[in-house]
C-alpha cells in the first residue's frame, strides 16, 4: 500500500522491503516530514549528493520510516546557496544529519524564518575550509588544505557552582575519540554536549571512486564491529538495482553471521559493562567466550570479525556437516556459560546496584529523539528490523523482539543477555535446517542511475545503505547510515541527573560508533 | 649515646620495607589475575614497571608550580617515616618510641594533602575532580582509622605502637571481642585508603570514574615513579599496621639481630595470606557509586565505635 501525502507521486522502489521514493518541493518536505512524524513515523537517515554534472542542481535526502515502510523524499536546490527546509523540529535527530549535510555538501538546513537551523559544523574539524564542501563533484577526491582554526561553540550552561569538565578526544584508554562537555555541579550532571567527527574519513568521497563491486570491501569497514550488518545492507541494495536473486542458502548464511557478529559483540559488551562497575571478574570471562567465537569464525570461516565474507549475490563461505556440528557444540557450550555467568550477574547485590536506576532513558525521551536498536527495545520500543519491516530469510525464522521496560543500563544489560540467548537459537535453527543452493547468484550489471537501499539490523541497530549506481559499474554515491546517529543524542539525555563517575557505565550500556557516524 | 645496633636495624628495616613495598603490590596483581582466570604478570612486574618510569623524561605541564616537582618527593618521604615507624620486624627501634599512633595517622594524611595539592596544582579539571573525591574519602576514613588505633590503646594503656604490639603480643590466649570490631573497621578504612575496589579501582583507565589516578594524571617519569612507588609503600605501611595490631605473633621484642631475622620469614608469610585475602575481596566486590562511599566509611566508622563500646563494657 502505498504511502499518500498531498500532491506528491510516490514511485515504488525494487528491492526485498517495501519502500517508495518520491520528488517533492520545500513545501512537501516539511509538510510530508510533519506528517509523518505526526503518525508515529520516524527520520532513520537524511544525506544529500552533488548531481551538478547532471545539471539537476543537489540533491537532498530524507529516508522516512512510516508504518506503509519507507519513504525516500527528494528534494532538489540550485547549486548557489542550496537551502533546504529545517526537519529538526519534527525529527530532533535531524540536526546533526544536517549539519553532516552543510559540511560535505553546502546545502544549509534553513527555519521558516530563513535562519540557518544550527550553523556550526559537525564533521568539518579544520581539516578543510568552511567554503569547500568535499562531496561536491568540482572538488577532487585528493584535495588537501592546511589546517583551519577550528573553533567551536559549546553551550555553556552557567549559574552558582556549575563548573565544565572537558574530557576526551584523547582519553586514558585505548578508546575511540570523542569529546564531551560536561556541565557539573559537584558531582550532578547538569548538560552533557558531545562534539563528533574526530574520525573523519571521507570514506563517501571514497566510495566513489569504486566500482559497485569492490566497495563492499569499504562498505564491510565503515564500522568495524558491524562489518557483517554493513556488508549484507550495501549488498542488499546492489542486488535491488541489479535484480539479483540470491539463492536462500546464502541468505541463510549470511543471518548466520550477522547473528554471530550480535553473539560476539554483545560477549564483548557484557564484559566490559561488568568491568566498567568494577567486576573485572566478568570482563575476563566474557572476553574469554568472545575470544572463542572470534578464533571458531577465523577457523571456519576465515576472518575473526567476518570481514568480506559477504559478496554481492551471496556468501563467500559455506558449511559442511563437520563445521555444522562444531558451530552447533559451541553454541550449546557458550549458552551452558552465559546462563552461569548471568546468575552470578543477577546475584551480584554490588554490580546490580550500579546498573539499576543508572542512565534512564525515558520512552517519551526515546520516541521523540528517533532512538533506534538495542537502546530503544530496552525502553519498550520494539523496533527490530529483522522482525518489521523484516526481510529474507527473517521472515522465515521470526526473531524475537526483546524489549525491556526500565530504559536504564540494568535494562540494556538484559537486552544483551536474552538477545544473545535468541541469536543463538537462530543460530542453531539456521544450521539445522540449512537448505541447499548456489553460493553466489550471478548478478546483472547495475543500470546507470539505479537507486537501492540495503536496511538489515545490526547488533547495534539499523544499519542502512543507499546506493546509487553510475556509469560502467561504478557507485556514483553511496551513504551509509549508522544507528549512533540516532542514538548518540539520546545518551545526552541519559546522563542527565546521574553523577559524572556513572557516565562511563552508562556510555558502555549504549556502546555506540564513532567510526559509523564520522565517516 | 647514640645506640649504634638500634640505628642500624632501624635502617634495615625501613631500606626492607621500602624495597619489598612493590613486591606486596605485585604479589596482589598477581593472585587477583589468577582469580579472574587469567595469567599474571611477573611477581616483578612493579620493580619493572619503577625501573621504566625512572628511565622516562619527565614532562610538566605548563602552568606546574614547584609544588608540583617537590610532591612526589614529600609524599614518599612521608610514607617512608611512616613505614619506620609502624612496626614490621621488631617493636624495640628509636624510631617506634619517638612517635605514636596518632603521628602516623598525621603522617598519612600529609601524603594525602600533598598528593590533593599536586593534584590541584595544574588547573585541570580531573586533578581537580580527584582531590574533591579524595578528600571526601579521606576526612570520612581518618577518624575511623583513630578510633581503630584508640580501641588498640585503651587495651594497652598506651599510644605508643610499640607498648600496643607488645602489649596484644603477650596475651596470645586472650581474644578481644573489641579488636574484632576495630578489625573489620579497619579492613574498611585500608581498602579505601589504598584506592582499592570497591571505594576507587587503581586498575581502571576510566579517567571519569578515578580517585586517586585522576589526582596523578599529569605526572610522568621519575615523578611518576615515586609515586607509584609511594602508592606501594602506602599498601605495605596499612599491611604492616594491620599485622601488628591483630596479628602480631612472630614479631621480635628485644631488637637483637636473631629476632629480626627470625621475624623476617613470618612477616612474609602473613603479607602473602593478607595480600591474597585483599585479591580476593577485590576480585568478589563491584566499584561503588561513589556517593555509597560516604556509607561505606560510616559503617567503618561505626564498627570502630562499637569495638570501643565494647572493650568499655566487656573487657575493662
Amino acid at each position: 500500500m502505498a504511502p499518500e501525502l498531498p500532491g506528491v507521486q510516490f514511485e515504488p522502489l525494487a528491492g526485498s522491503v517495501a519502500a517508495w521514493r518520491a520528488a517533492v518541493d520545500a513545501q512537501q518536505w516539511l509538510r510530508a516530514g510533519e506528517d509523518i512524524a505526526d503518525r508515529g513515523g520516524r527520520l532513520a537517515a537524511l544525506w544529500a549528493s552533488d548531481d551538478t554534472d547532471r545539471g539537476a542542481g543537489l540533491c537532498v535526502r530524507a529516508l522516512l520510516v512510516s508504518f506503509e515502510g519507507l519513504i525516500c523524499l527528494e528534494l532538489r536546490m540550485p547549486e548557489r546557496d542550496a537551502s533546504f527546509p529545517d526537519l529538526s523540529q519534527s525529527f530532533p535527530c535531524a540536526d546533526r544529519m544536517q549539519r553532516a549535510v552543510h559540511d560535505l555538501c553546502g546545502a544549509r538546513a534553513l527555519t521558516p524564518d530563513g535562519d540557518a537551523a544550527d550553523p556550526r559544523p559537525w564533521l568539518r574539524h579544520g581539516a578543510w575550509p568552511e567554503d569547500i564542501f568535499p562531496l561536491r563533484r568540482n572538488v577532487a577526491a585528493s584535495a588537501r588544505w592546511p589546517a583551519q582554526p577550528d573553533a567551536y561553540r559549546f553551550v555553556t550552561v552557567e549559574g552558582d557552582g556549575v563548573h565544565e569538565i572537558p574530557v576526551g578526544p584523547v582519553h586514558a584508554g585505548t578508546i575511540e575519540p570523542g569529546h564531551f562537555r560536561f556541565s557539573v555541579v559537584g558531582e550532578r550532571v547538569l548538560r552533557l554536549e558531545e562534539r563528533l567527527g574526530y574520525t573523519h574519513k571521507g570514506i563517501e568521497k571514497r566510495f566513489e571512486q569504486m566500482s559497485l563491486a569492490d566497495a563492499i570491501r569499504l562498505a564491510g569497514r565503515v564500522s568495524g564491529d558491524s562489518t557483517v550488518a554493513y556488508a549484507w545492507a550495501y549488498a542488499m541494495a546492489l542486488e535491488s538495482i541489479s535484480g539479483a536473486q540470491v539463492s536462500e542458502r546464502a541468505l541463510r548464511l549470511r543471518a548466520l553471521l550477522l547473528e554471530r557478529e550480535r553473539i560476539a559483540n554483545h560477549l564483548g559488551d557484557l564484559g566490559y559493562l561488568g568491568n566498567d562497575a568494577g567486576l573485572a571478574f566478568g570482563l575476563a570471562q566474557f572476553s574469554r567466550l568472545k575470544e572463542d567465537v572470534l578464533r571458531l569464525n577465523a577457523r571456519l570461516f576465515g576472518h575473526r570479525y567476518l570481514m568480506d565474507r559477504i559478496v554481492p549475490g551471496g556468501v563467500a563461505l559455506d558449511v559442511d556437516p563437520a563445521a555444522i556440528a562444531v558451530l552447533l557444540d559451541e553454541a550449546d557450550r557458550i549458552e551452558r556459560e552465559v546462563r552461569a555467568l548471568r546468575a552470578i550477574y543477577d546475584d551480584h547485590a554490588g554490580l546490580q546496584d550500579r546498573f539499576m536506576t543508572c542512565g534512564r532513558l525515558a520512552p517519551d525521551t526515546a520516541v521523540r529523539l528517533g532512538v533506534v536498536g538495542l537502546a530503544a527495545r530496552a525502553c519498550g520500543i520494539a523496533l527490530d528490523a529483522r522482525a518489521h519491516p523484516g526481510y529474507a530469510p527473517y521472515t522465515e525464522l521470526q526473531p524475537k523482539v526483546i524489549t525491556e521496560r526500565a530504559g536504564d543500563v540494568a535494562a540494556r544489560v538484559n537486552v544483551r543477555f536474552e538477545e544473545l540467548f535468541e541469536s543463538l537459537r537462530l543460530e542453531r535453527r539456521i544450521l539445522r535446517h540449512l537448505p541447499a543452493g548456489e553460493r553466489v547468484a550471478p548478478l546483472a550489471v547495475a543500470p546507470e542511475g539505479g537507486f537501492g537501499f540495503g536496511w538489515v539490523e545490526g547488533w547495534r541497530g539499523e544499519v542502512f545503505v543507499a546506493l546509487e549506481a553510475g556509469a560502467a559499474g561504478t557507485v556514483r554515491r553511496c551513504h551509509p547510515h549508522d544507528p549512533s546517529w540516532q542514538n548518540w543524542p539520546a545518551l545526552e539525555h541519559a546522563i542527565l541527573g546521574n553523577i559524572v563517575p556513572d557516565f562511563p557505565l552508562i556510555n558502555k550500556s549504549f556502546n555506540l560508533s564513532y567510526a559509523g557516524q564520522d565517516l | 649515646m647514640i645506640d649504634l645496633a638500634g640505628v642500624a636495624a632501624q635502617f634495615t628495616e625501613l631500606m626492607l620495607a621500602i624495597l619489598l613495598a612493590p613486591l606486596l603490590t605485585g604479589w596482589v596483581n598477581q593472585c587477583r589475575a589468577w582469580l579472574q582466570n587469567r595469567s599474571a604478570p611477573g611477581l616483578l612486574q612493579p620493580y619493572r614497571t619503577l625501573n621504566k618510569l625512572f628511565q622516562k623524561e619527565v614532562v610538566l605541564a605548563h602552568g606546574a608550580s614547584p609544588l608540583f616537582r617537590i610532591a612526589p618527593y614529600l609524599i614518599f618521604g612521608s610514607l617512608a617515616l611512616a613505614a619506620a615507624i609502624v612496626p614490621t620486624l621488631d617493636i624495640d627501634l628509636p624510631l617506634n618510641a619517638a612517635a605514636d599512633a596518632i603521628a602516623l595517622v598525621g603522617l598519612l594524611a600529609l601524603a594525602r594533602l600533598f598528593v590533593s595539592l599536586a593534584g590541584m596544582d595544574i588547573g585541570t579539571a580531573f586533578g581537580s575532580l580527584g582531590a574533591r573525591r579524595e578528600m571526601m574519602v579521606g576526612f570520612l576514613a581518618e577518624p575511623a582509622l583513630l578510633m581503630v588505633l584508640f580501641t588498640a590503646s585503651l587495651i594497652s594503656g598506651s599510644t605508643s605502637l610499640s607498648t600496643i604490639v607488645h602489649t596484644l603480643a603477650h596475651k596470645e590466649f586472650v581474644i578481644y571481642p573489641s579488636m574484632a570490631f576495630a578489625g573489620v573497621a579497619f579492613t574498611m578504612v585500608s581498602l579505601a585508603e589504598n584506592a582499592r575496589i570497591p571505594i576507587d579501582n587503581p586498575a581502571t583507565h576510566l579517567e571519569l570514574t578515578m580517585i586517586h589516578e585522576a589526582m596523578v594524571l599529569e605526572y610522568s617519569g621519575r615523578h611518576l615513579a615515586m609515586i607509584e612507588w609511594a602508592a606501594s609503600l602506602k599498601l605495605f605501611v596499612y599491611s604492616c599496621m594491620g599485622l601488628a595490631l591483630f596479628f602480631p605473633f612472630g614479631i621480635a621484642e628485644s631488637g637483637d639481630w636473631l629476632g629480626i631475622v627470625l621475624a623476617l620469614p613470618a612477616l612474609l608469610l602473613k603479607l602473602a595470606v593478607g595480600g591474597a585475602a585483599l585479591a580476593l575481596i577485590e576480585m568478589l566486590s563491584a566499584k561503588m557509586r561513589i556517593f555509597r562511599a560516604p556509607e561505606f566509611l560510616g559503617s567503618a566508622f561505626l564498627f570502630a565505635v562499637l569495638a570501643m563500646l565494647v572493650h568499655v563494657l566487656l573487657e575493662s
